[in-house]
């Protein structure tokens, strides 16, 4: 089998634990407007793979993956879920550690069971909830956020080790409600481990540039590190209101 | 052989190093500590550090604002006792020594050659004295002129066409590490009774060979009694082993100043210093009459005496090497050849001084990597790159089954044994250049003539991968020869008019040399075969039928993103030069290696090299190193690094660089502002007790 793959990043620091192998699925469905990586949206560009020629450039270079592995993102690396899943099954076999970085779009209820198996050979998701409230997620990514949070209840319930991911856009992912019931959604989730909050840059500029597309956000300024971090206070105080509500209703 | 045993030993464990001959080695391995803890010991600078460097950093202020040089000797040449005692503050200073009478005076150093010594002053608004500039044309003859006595035309026409280029014809070659830990050690007394034993055996025939060598001994006796001297002008009797910490970082100190008052080498490498001082320093700390704080302070006063070595050189010089590199290279860590790693607390109290006096790029902090080094110090050494990007790396598990575990790094990246080896600087022949001297038949695409010889150039509009590597080949072989015999005229001259008496007086007799050819333009070579082979390339030619541009068709394999296509052409491009140096007959027995180097010359040569078939335009920089070309490794970090790691370190023994840039924050995240572990437990803890 072979998938679409937009390029391969061999000193990945920032997505999942250690040092990764990168490998950038093309195409998306997503539009979130403030992606960075519009030159992957197309499905069916790229350049073929195979599981086993991916897995040949990770084993040549495995001693610097020793504390790391393969990450998969894209892209929405889901869209290739058949691919993707061969790819996974055959990184477990040999013992690396996998991660899926993924909007989650993909996710239906009449695909859980492709799912679960995907998830099955999964070591670590990061799931990047671009908005908690329906409305807001239409308005940003053109798609509803229903399945995508019906996904994350299924990685949880699998057991599977759960990071979330938020992109702070200022005027349109920074309400401080929407912040706190953000929170309030992931803190039922048992796997929940890690919880990043990147705030918004607008170094995808000249690849809109390049591809002739106007860029979406043209007056929207980046977000500062310091309110990043703020914001994640925000969600946090989200989280330890759900807990405290869970655990008032366990002890009933 | 030592008459005596010194009583400055007392406290350290006997062995050969004290018993039987000059053993540094030796008396490391019998006396070190291994320190596996934190950098949570280490101490900041003292008030008087403070001070000091608050005056060094004035007078480099004020050196940039004159222009480059603050003041510079015209008259007094300089030699190991040529100037009387300076100082920055004498009350505060517990390391002292200065390569003139003031602090960031230049000196004269003629040995050279007397023209680059003017050229440098009169850039600088400065003239030598006539007088001296008589002695030193008329009377006495420099390493310069040697050389040029006995160059070839071809010789002169390569360097001018910069095929072979930085060449150490006029200038010192440096690159020479004097074990200058054997003045603390034994003091120069002891020195001086090993050499004269030395002398005084053997050479029974006076062959040439035995001449040179016994008069070279008598230069080193007598360089050992000026470093003596040296000593007594600051007010120190070095005729002894230091008998604590402050005396053995002043003795090895005036050791290596010694040698930069003698020498203006292109690189004026300290050694692997810290491991050897530790030991003196934890006696001390150990007998209870130094602090922590004190031991720090002397390593900063001495690290800061580093930072301030200057050499008068010329504009071109500078742009050659990018700045004004003194490369004060010290060798830190690595591991012993029994498996035990040997950083100690004094590894860490050497880049504490990237804290205690901020980042500078001198001392040039090298850290010998292995695998084995304890973690607390693999992490202390990456938070300090984090911080002050101001340490080089550099693999001790290769070089430890060449070297040993004494060995230490001259320059960048050539390793010798210290006090046991040495080299002949061979600075680098451009292979890029000899490219397009196949393709053109000897003419130099730049300066229209002839330089190499008139083989039959490229014919045809489209370029063929097999015809071009046969008249590569073929031009490679013409350039070897050329550079070898060129390099063994620089290196004769230089032993004759500009001997290292000092330096090479810190080295057994027997010393292993090495012969240290050098390539540039490994990658633009790579990647030019490359498009050559995958792709179409097309010549264009000028009036005269010379090949001065290309078109590419077609995309290709790249250096740098460990594609086996294109990096083995790399591999089998340093194989095969490296081969043909081997054929030729080196100076003095020396062994042939080459490095793959050229960390700030590959700005200079780019200018000097036209249009290459990799679509590289002339003017624009080769890559440094051994580094793939500028944007062309778009696979990330790791695939770039095993493209060059492939490279064969046995036909490139006098090393492989890799200059590697990422900003901190591609190198993970900080764990306090966006990533963080979440402990559900904990928080909902918090939470509850929020609650109450």
């Amino acid at each position: 089998m072979e998938g679409r793959i937009h390029s391969t990043e061999s000193f990945g620091t920032v997505d999942g634990p250690g040092v990764r192998f990168v490998i950038f699925f093309q195409g998306c469905p997503m539009r979130c407007r403030y992606c960075h990586n519009p030159d992957t949206w197309q499905p069916g560009a790229g350049h073929p793979e195979t599981a086993e020629s991916l897995l040949e450039a990770y084993r040549r270079n495995a001693a610097f993956y020793q504390n790391g592995g393969i990450t998969c993102t894209g892209g929405e690396p889901m869209l290739q879920m058949p691919f993707l899943t061969e790819l996974f099954t055959r990184a477990k076999a040999e013992g690396i550690h996998t991660c899926l970085d993924t909007s989650g779009i993909c996710y239906a209820p009449e695909n859980a069971e492709a799912v679960r198996k995907l998830l099955s050979v999964t070591d670590l998701v990061m799931l990047d909830l671009k908005h908690i409230r329906e409305d807001a997620h239409r308005a940003l990514t053109g798609h509803t956020n229903r399945n995508i949070l019906q996904f994350a209840a299924l990685i949880s319930e699998c057991g599977v080790p759960l990071w979330i991911r938020h992109v702070l856009v200022p005027g349109l992912t920074d309400a401080e409600e929407d912040l706190e019931a953000l929170g309030f959604f992931i803190g039922g989730l048992k796997t929940l481990k890690a919880l990043d909050v990147l705030p918004y840059h607008d170094m995808g500029k000249q690849k809109y540039a390049a591809l002739g597309l106007p860029y979406p956000l043209p007056d929207t300024a980046p977000a500062t590190a310091e309110e990043a971090a703020g914001a994640k206070q925000t969600v946090l105080r989200g989280i330890k209101k759900r807990l405290l509500c869970d655990n008032k209703s366990s002890r009933k | 052989m030592f008459r005596q045993y010194a009583q400055e030993w007392d406290g350290f464990v006997q062995g050969k190093w004290s018993d039987h001959s000059v053993d540094v080695r030796d008396f490391i391995s019998k006396n070190y500590t291994p320190y596996d803890g934190d950098e949570s010991f280490l101490e900041g600078p003292t008030e008087a550090t403070k001070q000091l460097w608050a005056q060094v950093t004035e007078l480099s202020a004020k050196e940039r604002e004159a222009g480059g040089v603050l003041d510079m000797d015209t008259k007094i040449i300089s030699t190991v006792t040529s100037h009387g005692p300076g100082y920055l503050n004498k009350e505060l200073e517990k390391i002292v020594g200065l390569q003139t009478d003031k602090p960031f005076k230049r000196a004269l150093q003629p040995f050279g050659g007397i023209r680059m010594a003017q050229q440098a002053c009169k850039e600088y608004g400065y003239e030598v004295d006539p007088e001296v500039v008589e002695i030193f044309t008329k009377y006495r003859k420099t390493h310069n002129q040697g050389v040029f006595d006995a160059y070839t035309p071809e010789m002169r026409l390569a360097r001018k066409s910069a095929i072979l280029t930085g060449l150490p014809d006029a200038y010192g070659r440096g690159r020479i590490i004097g074990d200058y830990r054997r003045v603390a050690l034994y003091g120069i007394d002891r020195l001086i009774e090993d050499k004269e034993h030395q002398k005084a055996n053997d050479y029974a025939r006076m062959t040439s060979r035995n001449i040179q060598l016994r008069e070279e001994l008598s230069e080193q006796i007598r360089a050992l009694g000026e470093l003596r001297e040296l000593g007594r002008i600051y007010g120190f009797d070095i005729s002894q082993p230091a008998k604590n910490a402050q005396e053995a970082v002043q003795w090895l100190y005036f050791g290596y100043l010694a040698a930069v008052k003698e020498q203006n080498g292109a690189a004026m490498s300290l050694g692997r210093t810290s491991t050897f001082l530790d030991i003196f320093i934890q006696r001390d700390l150990d007998r209870g009459i130094i602090t922590e704080k004190e031991a720090q302070e002397l390593i900063d006063h001495f690290i800061m005496k580093l930072r301030m070595v200057r050499f008068a050189r010329t504009p071109e010089y500078n742009a050659l090497f990018s700045g004004d590199p003194t490369w004060v290279t010290e060798s830190i860590g690595g591991v012993s050849v029994d498996g035990q790693h040997m950083v100690t607390k004094n590894s860490f109290r050497y880049l504490n001084t990237l804290n205690n006096l901020g980042t500078a790029p001198e001392p040039n902090m090298t850290v010998l990597w292995s695998k084995k080094l304890p973690l607390n110090f693999k992490r202390f050494c990456a938070k300090m790159s984090i911080k002050s990007s101001s340490i080089q790396y550099e693999n001790d598990d290769l070089m430890r089954v060449n070297h040993g575990d004494d060995y230490a790094i001259a320059c960048c990246v050539s390793s010798m044994r210290v006090g046991k080896e040495m080299q002949f600087f061979g600075a680098r022949a451009n292979l890029a250049k000899c490219l397009l001297y196949a393709i053109n038949g000897g003419v130099d695409e730049v300066m229209k003539i002839q330089v190499g010889p008139k083989y039959r150039p490229v014919e045809g509009d489209y370029l063929d991968y097999d015809d071009v590597m046969d008249k590569y080949d073929q031009m490679m072989e013409w350039l070897a020869g050329l550079y070898v015999n060129t390099l063994n005229i620089i290196h004769y001259m230089h032993d004759k008019y500009c001997y290292e008496r000092l330096q090479m007086a810190l080295h057994d007799r027997e010393v292993k040399r090495y012969f240290a050819t050098g390539i540039a333009g490994l990658s633009v070579v790579a990647d030019s075969l490359s498009a050559i082979k995958y792709a179409k390339v097309k010549c264009i030619r000028d009036e005269n039928g010379i090949v001065v541009d290309y078109e590419t068709a077609g995309d290709y394999p790249k250096y740098g993103n460990d594609d086996d296509r294109v990096d083995q052409i790399a591999v089998d491009i340093v194989r095969r030069f490296m081969n043909k140096i081997r054929k030729h007959h080196t100076y003095r027995e020396s062994i042939p290696t080459m490095s793959i180097l050229t960390i700030t010359s590959n700005v200079v040569y780019g200018k000097k090299t036209g249009n290459t078939p990799d679509g590289r335009k002339h003017g624009v920089p080769l890559a440094p190193g051994a580094n793939p070309m500028h944007g062309r490794d778009t696979h990330g970090a790791v695939a770039s690094l095993s493209s060059v790691s492939k490279l064969p370190f046995r036909h490139a023994q006098d090393g492989i660089s890799n200059t590697f840039s990422i900003i901190p924050d591609a190198l993970g995240k900080s764990q306090t502002v966006f990533s963080g572990d979440l402990d559900l437990d904990a928080l909902r803890q918090e939470a509850a007790d929020e609650a109450e």
